[in-house]
């Protein structure tokens, strides 16, 4: 499909996405860096997946028993291969991330660098409080670095087009949910990584066009008997566990994942003004098992995930060393059980699984449900 | 010799923790109120609300001394817990449903009460609890220091500080006792002082104590920080100390080399370590760990002492950057003449282990002591060789004495 060759392009080639993309990129590594904000001072916000080589220098500064996703981005940063890139921001989440931070920020120069502390807890007035202060700091941060107002107008701009971005991806994932033949699982992942690397502006128009693209073929398609599975995660480092689900006679009709609906749900509100509208939609989005709501939020929204979806069954693509989920998925598992939901655990980062035991995996699930 | 070396206040130390835990066990009897705190959490108000505090991280730390994890693993790992989660919290998890460790189970809990200023590790952990004895949870929201303590974070800090007195007493329908924190707060400012006077006597050469030693004395500033029975017996133990420098009394027979720990203990090891550095005549004078519950006493004001504890309770070695958290190290080389560093790279705790590689560098660049990274877990013994860690510290030892030498 011509339509999703941009995004096929972008993933497979970040630097060149990123510099065509309009501003001087910035690098960021989960769902709760402020994209808006970064947006309207000029920048580009890019979203940093490891590349694929060998660990050695992040040996000298991260254990083994870190998540390969930030020791291959590690790697990337001291070997040189992000030299693309003008910045660097963390928002606060996980442990690892944390010191991470400070580990780059020691060892990587880098024109702009800041961390976003943005509160672990999200319900109380506090924290509602807080959050507007540090994105207030941050604004200030990126209008020094950039040598511009971000004036409510500009702020404003780029929060409808990530706006955009959002009910489009938002739309696809329904559409993928009601026809899952359309697109396979690997392509709608595909499109959202991209949609986080490349320019937005030009993401939304091949999202606009990749949209009335598959309205047409759902139209045209006859329905499909694909076991309805929801994945549900941290970052999908593992593409083809798509095909491979497909191949075992399932299709993926949603998730839970930081490379997925956790990154795109949920509209800033237009009305408010802009800043009090991102912190309102911080507050509000699916959250990562790294923040704090209450004790039962995850349990909540999978239960509502798997409603909204149909879903016959659920994957778990658990990455290794990743302490947040580790901890919430005796929890999940519990609540399907509960719900008679088959669940399938697949840990990701790990060489001790071979493709061909994890198909096998696969087929005895889809078959069972 | 062996008997000179002992330290006294040892045998009291133990009775009063069996004391605080019979007390605890027994709260619920006697009409009292429990909440399960982090180590590192504001304990402060919940002593003035006459809410007894548990500590689920020294129940793991008796655990893995009394050796009694193994068990506890193979159950959470039967609940579905990854091998790989914090072992203190996997052995919490598992003892709340099977009632085992040393003490059978901590009192249920009333209410918890998690400060993540140690680690993200324990609003995970403390949100399970919360679900398994369906109890309100409270969290104090402490943001990293990387680089300063922003006035956004002072803001929100007292904020919450706010917001955690109002739970406490929505929780126990009472109000708080201004008086009675203001004299908690002046307790716990003055155990702390008297627990920083203690490890300041390992300065003395040769050391009265060893950090073995401020591993088992520092359950009573953790538990029991606030009240008087913790002053009286910081007095007691400080005096001993002194006594001991007076004498010349070492905890080791022959002290020719002084090390400094970085990291939890492992507490299923430390007979054998305490051994084998005194083997190669070597004291471990400190550690950054126990003294972390003294780190921040230069932010609070006794006077105002809800005011200050938000920025004392947020600016503690683990929540700060790397960069300064080196710069401690490097003060405590200086301050206890070090001539080499330990750093346990300790699975369970990821804060505290991520960057160690970047302290050790700029140990070795700003002072050219041997730094040597030992693996193990602070509870979990299968994540241990005591192979491996004997060469380790033998090569170390080497280095050491060469430098010395």
């Amino acid at each position: 499909m011509k339509e999703l060759l941009a995004f096929h392009q972008a993933v497979n080639d970040p630097r060149g996405a990123a510099l065509a993309a309009s501003g001087d990129p910035i690098g960021y590594l989960c769902s709760y860096a402020p994209e808006e904000l970064i947006h309207s001072a000029g920048f580009h916000p890019h979203r940093l997946f490891p590349g694929q080589a060998e660990i050695s220098l992040a040996d000298n500064h991260l254990q083994p028993y870190c998540c390969h996703l930030l020791r291959g981005i590690l790697e990337d940063g001291l070997s040189g291969r992000l030299d693309y890139i003008h910045g660097m921001v963390f928002p606060h989440t996980c442990d690892a991330v944390q010191r991470v931070s400070d580990i780059w920020r020691l060892n990587i120069p880098q024109a702009f660098f800041t961390d976003v502390g943005m509160p672990t807890k999200l319900k109380a007035k506090s924290a509602r409080r807080y959050m507007t202060l540090v994105l207030s700091r941050f604004k200030a941060e990126l209008e020094d670095a950039a040598d511009m107002e971000i004036t409510p107008e500009r702020l404003g701009e780029s929060i409808r087009l990530y706006n955009g971005i959002r009910r489009h991806l938002t739309a696809l994932y329904a559409l993928k949910s009601d026809h899952p033949h359309i697109l396979s699982g690997e392509d709608l992942s595909t499109v959202v990584r991209a949609t986080m690397i490349m320019d937005r502006e030009t993401a939304l128009e091949h999202l606009a066009s990749l949209a009335a693209r598959l309205k047409e073929a759902a139209a045209e398609r006859p329905p499909t008997t694909a076991k309805r599975i929801l994945i549900t995660g941290s970052v999908c480092d593992t593409p083809d566990i798509y095909s491979l689900i497909e191949a075992a006679g399932g299709s993926v009709v949603g998730d839970d994942l930081c490379t997925g609906q956790r990154w795109f749900q949920g509209l800033v509100p237009e009305d408010l003004p802009p800043l009090e509208g991102l912190v309102s939609r911080y507050l509000d989005r699916y959250i990562c098992p790294a923040k704090h709501l209450d004790p039962i939020a995850r349990r909540d929204r999978l239960i509502q995930l798997i409603q909204t979806h149909r879903a016959d069954g659920v994957v778990f693509l658990r990455l290794k060393f990743c302490d947040p989920h580790a901890f919430d998925y005796p929890h999940l598992v519990q609540t399907l059980e509960e719900v008679g939901l088959p669940h399938l655990l697949v840990e990701t980062g790990r060489m001790d699984e071979s493709r061909e035991q994890l198909a096998t995996r696969l087929e005895t699930f889809t078959e069972m449900i | 010799m062996a008997d000179i070396r002992k330290i006294r206040s040892a045998k009291k130390m133990r009775d009063i923790m069996t004391t605080y835990y019979l007390d605890a066990l027994t709260a619920s009897e006697n009409g009292k109120q429990v909440a399960w705190i982090t180590s590192g959490g504001p304990v402060e108000p919940l002593l003035a609300m006459d809410i007894i505090p548990v500590y689920p991280e020294n129940h793991g730390a008796m655990i893995g001394a009394a050796k009694m994890g193994q068990d506890l693993f193979t159950k959470a790992e039967e609940m579905g817990y990854s091998s790989d989660i914090c072992s203190y919290a996997a052995a919490d998890i598992a003892c709340a449903v099977v009632k085992g460790g040393p003490l059978g189970g901590l009192p249920k809990p009333d209410m918890l009460v998690c400060c993540n200023n140690i680690c993200g590790t324990v609003v995970k952990w403390y949100e399970i609890q919360a679900r398994y004895f369906d109890v309100p949870l409270f969290l104090l929201d402490t943001p990293v220091c990387h680089t300063e303590y922003t006035s956004e974070i002072a803001t929100y800090v007292r904020d919450q500080v706010d917001e955690y007195v109002e739970f406490l007493e929505e929780h126990t329908g009472r109000k708080l006792d201004h008086d009675r924190m203001e004299q908690v707060g002046r307790l716990s400012v003055r155990g702390q002082e008297l627990w920083q006077q203690v490890l300041n006597t390992t300065t003395h050469r040769p050391s009265p104590m060893s950090a073995f030693d401020a591993f088992f004395f520092l359950a009573l500033i953790v538990t029991l920080r606030g009240t008087q029975t913790a002053v009286d017996f910081y007095t007691e133990l400080l005096a001993e100390m002194e006594e001991r420098t007076r004498e010349g009394i070492g905890i080791i027979a022959q002290e020719d080399h002084r090390i400094l720990w970085d990291n939890l203990p492992v507490w299923h090891q430390l007979k054998w370590l305490s051994g084998k550095f005194a083997d190669h005549n070597a004291c471990l004078v400190a550690d950054t760990y126990t003294s972390a519950w003294c780190g921040s006493l230069k932010y609070i004001d006794p006077d105002n002492f809800l005011d200050s504890l938000a920025q004392a309770y947020t600016r503690i070695y683990l929540n700060i950057g790397l960069d300064q958290m080196a710069d401690q190290v490097l003060q405590m080389i200086d301050h206890y003449q070090a001539d080499g560093l330990v750093m346990h790279s300790n699975r369970s705790c990821k804060p505290y282990s991520f960057g160690q590689m970047d302290i050790a560098q700029r140990v070795r660049e700003k002072t050219g002591i041997p730094v040597t990274l030992l693996e193990a877990d602070m509870t979990d013994p299968r994540k241990f060789s005591r192979a491996q860690a004997d060469t380790r510290i033998d090569a170390f030892m080497e280095m050491v004495q060469q430098r010395n030498s």
